[in-house]
């Protein structure tokens, strides 16, 4: 009679959660929902739950729109400002797990900590330094702030995987007369892929979605895509609420998949690896 | 073609060699990142010192060792201010409030083991992955919207019509938008740290007779006081910088009844053009930032030492 009582419980807990769990995403479904809709049926009372799914605003917001140059601003910045961190961070994190000194805490800590200097704090001289060097909305602009962004991050979660490889295989490449390239690029680098990838991956998620750098430090030419939906409203212009759902889940998509990937490492990762 | 010389070397002299390796390869990163961070501030400091608005071409320069702090003690003379810096720390603290609360309930809910647990978690994980302006813009105007939104047809079902309640309640609406994207957060954090309880301390209690609440209360809380402390500073240091979501909802009014600090510093800088006073405004926002980050550094650091010994 208890287990049976304890059994009914847990499935209730069970029920309970995946309902929960249906809620938060509900408002995600629902505007994928309605980027399926005819203009019509999107505003019609009472909402339909069940009808046949056009991809006629898909089309329009996508392919005759400017939709798409942002895209590419967002995929270039994002795409070169990772490679950046990458190429300046991971020398660093070696730096930090293989010859470590007395100050590589303090140093790791001062690292984290330009992380969390809030970006408004240094708009503008920022602001007034891109209009002297003529950076104001240019990819090398974003690229550069947004690899300082993701500088941190590379560090911190790649220096964690380092940490992690087993010693004996780096001591055996020494031992083999290894010099530091050859030992990077031919022993640490291929065990290290996975971690790069989700390194690269929570780093994606970050860049795609950053708003108040782009909307302040870009006009038109080099907007990522966080601009361009920010200036959705709704009945003005020709987007309509179909439509404008249609462009902002096609602009979700990519980093929802990124996030979905990365799952795994999430946590560590926004953590900057106080939480493994 | 230069590490290769030094690995020469290191079989010689390895201590000496590895020190200067280790500065060859962290230092171009590490000026990289002083110059991107350290130095825009470091300017930031001047200019807060300075008269200078982009409207008035012929103002710049410092404004004399007499009247150097004349921005901040605009600024602090200034009503407006203390309304800003109110709606900054209640913003940041009731979205802390809820999304621990919540989270902490998904986090239970999601730390037993059942059919489709990895489904739950990967949808609720999921707002916390969309841009802020895409969140705002489809509560805005797909969920909100008084006459074509999703809650216009619920509140008809209840009988109340064109009602648009982030007009009502342009604050709540804030808190609630910004809360529903963290909340995912602040549960991945605690999730991990009931994970990482070991079922051991688990059954011995259970074996003490322990259960339900007093479990949670002496066994389960105590264990999860650092992933909270860790969740919720991390939080607050990145709350604090919210702008996305009002830029799309509120644009900080009615009045500035919605404005925070970084949209303070948005309209004097780029409304106002008034550089002097924007980065007047900016360093009061790194002081604030700078407060929790140095309490976050400081648990992480007692963490540490507790961990070692």
């Amino acid at each position: 009679m208890t287990l049976n009582r304890r059994k009914l419980l847990g499935s209730l807990l069970s029920i309970l959660t995946l309902l929960l769990a249906f809620l938060m995403f509900f408002p995600i479904l629902w505007m994928a929902l309605t980027s399926l809709k005819t203009e019509a049926l999107a505003i019609s009372f009472p909402p339909r739950i069940l009808f046949t799914p056009t991809l006629e605003n898909w089309r329009v917001a996508i392919l005759d729109s400017p939709f798409l140059e942002f895209m590419w601003n967002t995929v270039i910045i994002t795409f070169f400002s990772i490679l950046l961190a990458l190429i300046l961070g991971i020398p660093t994190a070696y730096a930090m797990a293989f010859y470590a000194s007395k100050r590589t805490d303090s140093s790791m800590l001062w690292i984290m900590s330009t992380r969390m200097l809030p970006p408004a704090g240094v708009i503008v001289p920022i602001y007034i330094i891109f209009l002297r060097l003529n950076l104001l909305d240019t990819y090398l602009g974003l690229i550069i702030l947004y690899a300082g962004m993701n500088f941190p991050l590379v560090v911190w979660m790649v220096r964690s995987f380092m940490l992690e490889l087993p010693y004996e295989v780096l001591e055996a490449a020494r031992l083999d007369g290894a010099n530091l390239w050859q030992e990077f690029s031919q022993v640490i680098l291929p065990l290290l892929i996975p971690g790069l990838a989700a390194t690269a991956l929570l780093a994606i998620i970050f860049t795609w979605n950053e708003f108040f750098l782009a909307v302040n430090l870009t006009t038109r030419d080099a907007s990522p895509l966080s601009v361009y939906v920010s200036t959705f409203k709704a009945a003005q212009g020709n987007l309509f609420i179909a439509k404008m759902s249609a462009a902002a889940t096609a602009a979700v998509i990519p980093v929802l998949i990124a996030g979905w990937l990365a799952q795994r490492q999430l946590v560590t990762g926004l953590t900057m690896g106080a939480v493994k | 073609m230069a590490s290769t010389s030094l690995s020469q070397k290191s079989a010689l002299a390895p201590n000496k060699v590895r020190k200067e390796a280790r500065k060859f390869l962290s230092a171009p990163g590490l000026i990289f990142l002083v110059i991107v961070t350290q130095v825009p501030f470091a300017i930031a400091i001047y200019f807060s010192f300075t008269n200078w608005n982009l409207l008035r071409p012929n103002s710049r320069g410092f404004l004399g060792w007499d009247r150097m702090w004349r921005n901040f003690r605009r600024i602090l003379a200034n009503p407006d201010f203390y309304t800003v810096l109110w709606n900054t720390v209640y913003l940041t603290i009731s979205i802390v409030i809820v999304t621990f609360l919540v989270g902490l309930l998904f986090a239970l809910l999601l730390n037993r083991p059942f059919l489709g647990r990895g489904v739950a978690r990967t949808l609720l994980i999921s707002p916390f992955l969309i841009m802020p302006v895409a969140a705002a813009v489809l509560w805005k105007n797909v969920l909100l919207d008084p006459s074509f939104g999703l809650s216009a047809y619920l509140l008809k079902l209840v009988g109340i019509n064109n009602f648009y309640l982030i007009e009502a309640f342009p604050m709540l609406s804030i808190i609630g938008i910004v809360s529903w994207q963290w909340t995912p957060f602040v549960m991945l954090i605690l999730l991990a740290g009931l994970q990482s309880l070991p079922e051991s301390t688990i059954e011995a209690a259970r074996i003490d007779g322990a259960s339900g609440i007093p479990m949670f209360r002496y066994i389960i809380l105590p264990h999860l006081r650092r992933f909270i402390e860790i969740a919720l500073l991390l939080e607050t240091i990145f709350i604090l910088n919210v702008f996305g979501v009002i830029f799309v909802t509120t644009t900080g009014g009615p009045g500035i009844r919605t404005t925070n600090l970084p949209y303070q510093i948005f309209l004097e800088a780029f409304s106002r053009w008034n550089v002097g006073r924007a980065s007047a405004y900016g360093i009061f926002a790194v002081i604030l930032a700078n407060i929790v980050v140095v309490i976050f550094l400081q648990v992480l650091r007692n963490q540490n030492q507790e961990a070692a010994a």
